[in-house]
């Protein structure tokens, strides 16, 4: 992975930066020796790793004004960092930067049940802003899987997605304002309480920005009733082909679960070793989750079963109870781990459009014969992003390269089908030499514009998301 | 000078940044008084960008040219039992206006309706854009899928930005399906304050409310639920025995009701101003109660649960210098006020910014964002 070369200016600098660090925040609060700031030297992407020269954590949204007027001042490189949890390299730091975490940032500041929001700082992780409000039967939609860690912060940068979007949105959708620091230390309100706001639609923007536009340190957002109760259904097809014509039959006939998760045989093998969840032995396995009142949920999954029936599924089980429900669940969120369990792996995020599922499946497949790599698939099917699991061995010198490889193969073909690289986990380093497949340079010109107009000195998770060649210019400045 | 395709855009828009002549974007023309006056010298029509060219029922997506009428748009939905997600409202009755709306004048100005509460608006269906920008180059964003988070998100910025950005000339949605049946449970004789309370009670029930408004005059409330026929039955009775204690309840089958929220019919035959303000549900009524201590002869339409006002005041009444401490944003319609003003400052900086990147002479719309 190919980085800017560190700053040897801010290198030089680092003591006196260092000290300037300190008279604004808490001793605790910065960390700057060698064995310590490698806590911070990767995120959920371990195959790339840099220490940071320094690493932050603010505990106000004026600490975090503080440290970016002195960094803007230095000229300090700065990557903000939610929980760590990017699987795309979004908080990867550089050796000459400031690693921002905002961990220490986790206060529920409001919250409002009759306008339907909760203001929370950003810090806070996705689980426990549902967790804040649950007594009162409400929830937040978005639920990334790893929502037990994984700060709002990163799920704002990264407009994260979930297993629930099909119906909820992702986080764009449930975003109503954020309060933003600008790289020059300034702070600005963005939205608020309210649904529309005048002139261009920032927000929309800065939601997805992976970082690069201002550090985002309170975020207001939309809340929901918790439906009266929701039920799966476990389908198994004899194959892929057949499992994606049902997707697309349900989805036709007007009923629109609030997810459908697809597995393919190797990730139901490995989730069967692991979990237990006593899937069937199929080429393919959907869940298919409905929600509402008893009678609602009854009557849509008698809508969803007769859809079923006529591709032959070679099982179908709705759950009759709370515990067979988890189960069913139980062996779809336990996928990675369980993948984890036996190899290395790299987990693609490309989306395509739903019709080309079996083209698409079909040419994976092909292509882990020639890669002699093995690939098991899960996905949430509704909305056609897939999740690719290409396995390989860390310690097998070249092992990576050649699943690295593989993974751009695949997400190449994704774009062709007139799909996307990444549909929820960002661009970070990870698919940032391949955005010219999608996007021309003057494509990628219109975004970093936009970039240039929030961070004028390229400074805020510079060497993310854009080609470092597309880049290089502006980041000269 | 009739455009046919974005290539015919690309160089109009070309020659007219080289010449430093400012440009009138025009759809269907149905919504031009939206916005503060253009300072223009030329018109630049977008309707013959016209046609779907593409649509996939299976994968609740449709992608179609900028200057399609949205009611062609409409009907090829339909046919498939489907629709747009965010029931775009028609501005010909408020404004006086007449022409065919366009898809494309919908995205620039954002337009949703009542289920925008529920299903978002029109920039959270939205997602893909192609268009040209101030100097003439063709750019796109987003794509034809609905999870996409392949670099910024343009596609937000482009929805709302009322030509200021760059000419529309491709649009794609995710779609939903159009529900089975629609019913509305109607409270009668309920004041403004009452009446964002029942709102409020009715949106944070789990019965899937998708349009809740109030109209003052007629003290009628509105609640809307839509889907499958059982369980719309279900949710209706559900939501009568909640509001039962607060007034008479009817359960009505009638999307009349629901247009006349939309297009904000009570105020159509009037020759008043109109404001549109957007704040928080509950801070609804306060919002009216502050306008009318100022003159009695107003009246109000309230939308999304209470958080959106539709405002009828005599003319020339400064509605926004009556709410200085209002977190949120009024935008007036009709009438002699400046229709829109920056939020603050460090806001209009960043606007200012990204217009000046995106259209460096300022041809695009000129002035019509303030």
């Amino acid at each position: 992975m190919e980085m800017p070369q560190p700053n040897t200016r801010v290198l030089n600098r680092k003591a006196h930066i260092v000290q300037r660090l300190q008279k604004i925040l808490p001793e605790s609060a910065v960390i700057f020796e060698e064995q310590e700031v490698r806590a911070y030297e990767c995120d959920a992407l371990t195959a790339y790793r840099c220490p940071p020269m320094i690493a932050v954590l603010p505990s106000s949204t004026a600490e975090v004004s503080a440290v970016l007027k002195i960094c803007n001042e230095e000229g300090v490189p700065v990557v903000p960092r939610g929980s760590g949890t990017s699987l795309a390299g979004g908080a990867l730091p550089t050796s000459d930067c400031v690693i921002l975490g905002v961990a220490r940032m986790n206060a529920v500041l409001e919250t409002n049940y009759d306008d339907r929001y909760i203001r929370v700082q950003s810090g806070r992780t996705n689980l426990s802003v549902t967790g804040a409000v649950e007594q009162n039967d409400f929830f937040y939609a978005p639920d990334p899987s790893s929502q037990l860690a994984c700060a709002i912060a990163g799920n704002v940068a990264m407009n994260s997605g979930g297993a629930h979007c099909l119906k909820y949105g992702v986080t764009t959708n449930n975003l109503l304002g954020v309060t933003m620091v600008m790289m020059d230390g300034e702070v600005v309100e963005i939205g608020g309480t309210y649904l529309d706001s005048a002139g261009l639609d920032l927000l929309g923007v800065i939601c997805g920005s992976e970082g690069q536009l201002g550090v985002v340190t309170e975020a207001t957002l939309r809340i929901l009733r918790k439906p009266e109760g929701a039920r799966p259904v476990l389908m198994g097809f004899d194959s892929n082909e057949v499992a994606g014509a049902c997707v697309s039959d349900i989805i036709k006939a007007g009923v629109l679960p609030v997810a459908i998760e697809f597995m393919d045989k190797p990730c139901v093998e490995a989730v069967e070793d692991f979990a237990k969840a006593g899937y069937p032995e199929a080429e393919a396995v959907l869940i298919v989750e409905v929600e509402g009142s008893e009678t609602e949920i009854n009557d849509q999954l008698a809508k969803i079963k007769k859809i079923a029936m006529k591709h032959k599924p070679v099982e179908l089980r709705e759950s009759k109870s709370e515990e067979e429900s988890a189960a069913i669940w139980a062996g779809r969120k336990a996928a990675f781990g369980a993948m984890g369990r036996i190899s290395d792996y790299m987990c693609l995020d490309g989306t395509i459009p739903v019709s080309e599922l079996p083209l698409v499946l079909r040419r994976i497949g092909e292509m882990s014969q020639k890669y002699g790599l093995k690939v098991a698939n899960v996905f949430h099917a509704g909305d056609g992003n897939m999740h690719p699991l290409i396995l390989f061995d860390a310690n097998k010198p070249g092992d990576l390269e050649l699943c690295e490889e593989f993974g751009a193969e695949v997400l190449k073909l994704c774009v062709e089908v007139g799909g996307c690289l990444t549909g929820e986990h960002g661009v970070g380093v990870e698919k940032r030499d391949l955005m010219l497949t999608q996007y021309n340079q003057k494509d990628l010109d219109a975004q970093m514009d936009v970039k240039d107009v929030f961070d004028p000195k390229w400074l805020l998770n510079a060497a993310k998301v854009f080609p470092l060649s597309s880049s290089d210019d502006r980041r000269a400045i | 000078m009739n455009l046919k395709s974005e290539t015919d855009v690309a160089s109009y828009v070309s020659d007219a940044n080289a010449d430093g002549r400012r440009l009138r974007i025009v759809g269907g023309g149905t919504r031009q008084s939206l916005g503060n006056p253009c300072k223009n010298e030329a018109v630049l029509s977008t309707t013959g960008l016209n046609g779907i060219s593409l649509y996939e029922p299976g994968a609740l997506t449709i992608v179609t040219a900028s200057g399609t009428p949205l009611a062609d748009i409409e009907t090829a939905l339909a046919a498939e039992g489907q629709r747009l997600p965010f029931e775009p409202m028609d501005h010909r009755g408020l404004l006086g206006s007449s022409g065919v709306p366009t898809i494309g004048g919908i995205v620039a100005c954002n337009i949703s309706g009542p289920a925008r509460i529920q299903a978002g608006a029109c920039r959270d269906s939205l997602i893909g854009v192609r268009f040209v920008d101030g100097t003439g180059t063709v750019i796109k964003n987003g794509g034809r899928v609905m999870k996409n988070v392949t670099g910024y998100d343009l596609v937000k910025l482009m929805a709302g930005s009322m030509g200021t950005l760059g000419v529309l000339t491709e649009v794609a949605f995710k779609v939903l399906p159009a529900p089975e049946t629609s019913t509305t449970v109607i409270v009668k004789g309920l004041t403004d304050e009452q009446a964002i309370t029942a709102l409020s009670s009715a949106l944070t029930a789990p019965y899937g409310v998708n349009g809740a408004a109030h109209i003052s005059k007629d003290a009628t409330t509105l609640i809307r639920v839509e889907g499958f026929e059982k369980s719309v039955a279900y949710r209706a009775a559900q939501l009568q025995t909640l509001l039962g204690p607060l007034g008479d309840t009817t359960i009505v089958n009638d999307d009349s009701l629901w247009q006349a929220v939309r297009d904000v019919e009570p105020f159509h035959a009037t020759n008043t101003d109109v404001w549109r303000i957007s704040v928080a549900p509950s801070h609804g009524p306060q919002v009216a109660a502050v306008l009318r201590q100022i003159n009695d002869d107003i009246q109000v339409v309230y939308d999304w649960g209470g958080g959106l006002l539709w405002v009828s005041t005599p003319n020339d009444m400064d509605v926004r210098a009556a709410l200085p401490r209002i977190s949120g944003y009024a935008e007036c319609l009709r009438g002699t006020a400046e229709k829109r003003v920056p939020q603050n400052a460090a806001i209009a900086k960043i606007e200012q910014g990204l217009r000046a990147k995106f259209d460096p002479k300022g041809i695009l719309n000129a002035g019509i964002m303030g």
